[in-house]
């Protein structure tokens, strides 16, 4: 169906793509895996006409295509569903399908006949898309079904997938896979990009491991396994599983009492939640996203306005609710935030620089207490303890953060804040866009950070990731905690069906 | 490299602008060399040419950094001109109300009597620190207004603009001018609040020049400006504001305070301007006194890319520009004075389009991105 041959492309010094070439066989499912940067997305998006190649050359169906714009892509039976979707919130679904392709003649829009041959196609995959609905009622897995529609309707043979799953629930997961597997039935070719191995094993039929720009490896689903994709896409062996001796829990650090957050806008997001945190251990909260684990995080770290916040947070004894951000990082409180860009990081400030915000005002970023001069030379070595510890690449303290990969970025981050050091650390999202080599390195520096006695909050919406990492796993659901269950026990499917509201 | 960038775009931007103003010239009928010869050239004779651009470079210097601080806070003050106006008043008022200055009516009726006469050793940086001080009030209002209620300083400060305007305008009018004088100024300030010339240090630079210790001020305050926003914690925390709002705020730093803050040191550095207008040059607060340098220090400081040696290079520029524009207007047949406006304006342009001519830059190899 679809065959990459020799694909080259550069972006500036960086070769993105060394001469990939694979096969996509028609009627399969076949997923590319690989690290953030490894050239997946950009193998794929030349494919569909977003880049041109500097060399090689692309097949469809046997015949070498010049593809240089997605609508030569759509003319070809191409379609891609991008990670972030490409909808107008306001306007409904058959809208949003026949941007770009209006039925009807020049001057009017035939919206009742697209409306019609929406819902047939919508029907013959068992999509339920009402095609009247406007897009900001649906929620993300319908909307990624839009997405789906929207390729369809322009009658694709080939769907590129770039990381679907990134945004949906366990559940949603299933249904999403389900979908894949009725369009495969009816004839149709899947291309999947993804970095979670679990998924590669559920749902492909070949796979394509590619590392830095290049193909590493070509095989049938079958007769791999997770160890070996493993190995392929990081070039070393890997330890998928986290390693971790019981926790030896000790005394309460941070205990919340009937905690209820408003939104921005006025809107309850976390409701009545009362939890403890201890020494030595790793609670984790998993939820689905936007069910209140961000505003949790936040006002712990005093980062909502305390207006908007009611009920008490206690640490180590105190009550701090009325505290500022600084405040309760002076006692001890540390913040891996979920959004490194937007919360964590000042990405044209240097590493140097990122590695003091928060403790810029004292030693060792300034000389002396009451000093307002920074120190320059003790900025570098902080700076230089922060990269070798967390072994943040390149080792360039100069570097603006903005040059980073997503894990070195992460790195940069966490040893700031492990640093500090902390006795009560809020981590969020630790691993979100971050390389599975880097993932296993920060899973191994969190568990040595509870070891050491730190109390550590944890969020993610990588159910994995909650379950190996946590001691103690709540689930979070519209704002309120609604179970706690044992992660060595508990199955992914009881904790997803705790998660959307189903129950126990 | 990185330095490289910094210089090469600015200074692109500046040479392609001559070249469209060349084009300009030559369509409306002169030689682009001769305008260009009269333009630059005026501003390098010894004394005049280079005593007169440092004085008009000055105020730029001023309101250029004042600009730059408040964009490194992440704020856009379109509000120089008011508080720099602000600023000239208040200072002459100081000069005048503490100077020991009478103002008398033609028949000798007291208008106004002094509050103190102090001596040039006090009442000279008094009237420094409060040109500084209403310049920072002014500037101030907009950033405590945003702080508070978050309205836009931009909206803010071009409205104040207007109050300050009228505001020392009636004053002038009203209070501090001298009965029957027909022109809107205010009464002489006192001999002890004057400032020197540089003339009176410099052997060659005559003492007419009115090129004043207020262009050294100028150059420490570029020197402050640089050791505040890159050396301590408290510029660590406007420019980390500047940056991304949200991550200082995670870093414990109070976004409302840096806001405040920048608005205020940018007013204060755009009242300094009142220090060079009223302390050394006229002797007086003179209404309209200002050549737009508010409105020109958003353009020194865009082209100065925030930066204090950017600015003062830039605000040298501009006043290479204003200083020549008196000679094309004299003596070249067509080109008037307003050349100097344009090529100012097609320097904008193009600083601004910056990112339209990074990519070319970027094919033809000259700034590789430096490979980590």
């Amino acid at each position: 169906m679809l065959e990459l041959r020799n694909i080259t492309k550069r972006f500036g010094d960086v070769l993105a793509n060394d001469r990939v070439s694979f096969k996509v066989e028609p009627g399969t499912i076949h997923a590319i895996v690989g690290e953030n940067g490894a050239g997946k997305s950009t193998a794929m998006r030349i494919a569909y006409g977003f880049y041109t190649a500097d060399g090689g050359e692309i097949l469809v169906d046997g015949q070498v295509q010049e593809i240089r714009t997605p609508h030569d892509a759509i003319a070809l039976g191409i379609g891609m569903v991008h990670q972030h979707f490409m909808l107008v919130e306001p306007m409904t679904v058959a809208e949003n399908i026949v941007l770009g392709a209006e039925p009807g003649s020049s001057t009017s829009l035939d919206l009742r006949k697209a409306a019609e041959e929406i819902r047939k196609v919508s029907d013959e995959f068992k999509l339920a898309v009402d095609p009247n609905a406007t897009i900001e009622t649906l929620s993300v897995g319908q909307q990624q079904r839009v997405e789906l529609l929207k390729a369809l309707y322009r009658h694709a043979q080939l769907l590129i997938l770039d990381e679907p799953t990134a945004v949906l629930t366990p559940q949603e997961v299933e249904e999403f896979f389900a979908i894949l597997r009725r369009m495969r039935e009816q004839g149709k070719t899947i291309v999947i990009i993804t970095h979670k191995l679990s998924e590669v094993l559920a749902i492909s039929d070949n796979v394509t491991v590619m590392r830095d720009g290049r193909v590493v490896g070509d095989l049938r689903t079958a007769e791999t396994n997770a160890a070996e994709l493993a190995r392929l896409m990081v070039g070393r062996e890997v330890l998928l599983r986290v390693e971790k001796p019981d926790a030896r829990a000790g005394a309460s650090v941070c205990s919340l009492r009937g905690l209820s957050i408003l939104g921005r806008d006025g809107t309850k997001r976390v409701d009545n939640v009362s939890l403890e945190v201890r020494a030595g251990e790793i609670v984790g909260i998993a939820g689905v996203e936007g069910n209140g684990q961000t505003e949790l995080i936040e006002a712990l770290a005093g980062l909502i306005p305390g207006s908007h916040v009611s009920g008490s947070i206690a640490f180590e004894g105190h009550d701090i609710t009325g505290l500022d951000a600084r405040s309760r990082k002076e006692r001890g409180i540390a913040h891996v935030p979920e959004d490194r860009h937007r919360r964590g990081l000042l990405l044209d400030f240097s590493l140097a620089e990122n590695t003091i915000l928060g403790v810029h005002y004292r030693r060792p970023a300034v000389s002396g207490a009451g000093s307002f001069l920074l120190d320059q030379k003790g900025i570098q070595r902080r700076a230089e303890e922060v990269i070798r510890d967390f072994d943040v690449r390149p080792p360039n303290p100069l570097l603006p953060a903005r040059a980073l990969s997503g894990g070195n970025q992460q790195k940069l981050i966490i040893g700031r804040e492990f640093e500090l050091p902390p006795k009560l650390l809020l981590v969020s999202q630790p691993t979100r866009g971050v390389d599975i080599g880097a993932i296993e390195f920060i899973h191994r520096k969190i568990v040595a950070m509870r070891d050491a006695g730190c109390a550590v909050l944890l969020v993610s919406a990588e159910l994995e990731e909650v379950t190996a990492l946590s001691d103690r796993l709540l689930v979070i659901q519209k704002g309120r905690i609604v179970g706690e269950v044992d992660p060595k026990v508990a199955t992914n499917e009881e904790i997803g069906l705790m998660m959307t509201g189903g129950h126990r | 490299m990185k330095l490289l960038r910094e210089i090469l775009f600015p200074l692109l931007a500046v040479l392609l602008a001559f070249i469209v103003g060349g084009i300009v010239v030559f369509v409306i009928g002169d030689s682009p060399i001769q305008t260009y010869r009269l333009l630059i050239g005026s501003a390098f004779s010894w004394p005049d040419g280079i005593g007169y651009t440092l004085f008009y470079a000055t105020p730029l210097i001023f309101t250029g950094l004042a600009v730059a601080v408040a964009f490194r806070c992440g704020l856009l003050n379109i509000g120089a001109e008011g508080q720099l106006y602000i600023g000239a008043f208040a200072t002459a008022w100081v000069g005048i109300k503490f100077g020991g200055v009478f103002i008398k009516s033609p028949g000798g009726d007291i208008v106004s009597s002094p509050i103190a006469n102090l001596p040039m050793l006090v009442l000279l940086p008094l009237c420094c620190l409060v040109a500084i001080a209403a310049g920072a009030v002014w500037g101030g209002i907009p950033g405590l207004l945003k702080a508070r209620f978050g309205s836009h300083e931009v909206i803010n400060t071009i409205m104040l603009n207007f109050v300050a305007v009228a505001l020392v305008s009636y004053f002038t009018q009203y209070h501090y001018k001298t009965p029957g004088d027909a022109i809107l100024q205010t009464a002489p300030i006192s001999p002890s609040a004057h400032i020197a010339r540089l003339g009176k240090f410099v052997p060659g630079l005559p003492e007419r020049i009115p090129v004043n210790l207020a262009f050294v001020l100028a150059l420490i305050a570029c020197t402050l400006v640089y050791v505040l926003l890159w050396k301590t914690k408290w510029g660590y925390e406007i420019r980390a504001t500047g940056a991304n709002p949200s991550a200082a705020e995670y870093g414990g730093i109070s976004i409302r305070k840096q806001i405040i803050l920048a608005m205020a040191i940018s007013g204060g550095l755009a009242g300094m301007v009142g220090i060079n207008e009223v302390l050394g040059y006229r002797y007086r607060y003179y209404d309209g006194f200002s050549a737009n340098y508010g409105f020109v220090g958003i353009a020194v400081a865009l082209l100065g890319r925030n930066h204090p040696v950017g600015v003062f290079l830039a605000a040298i520029l501009f006043a290479i520009l204003l200083r020549g524009g008196i000679f094309v207007d004299a003596f070249t047949v067509h080109v008037s004075k307003d050349i100097v406006d344009m090529l100012q304006g097609i320097i904008i342009v193009f600083v601004a389009a910056e990112a339209a001519f990074r990519g070319p830059i970027k094919k033809f190899g000259l700034l590789k991105r430096a490979k980590v």
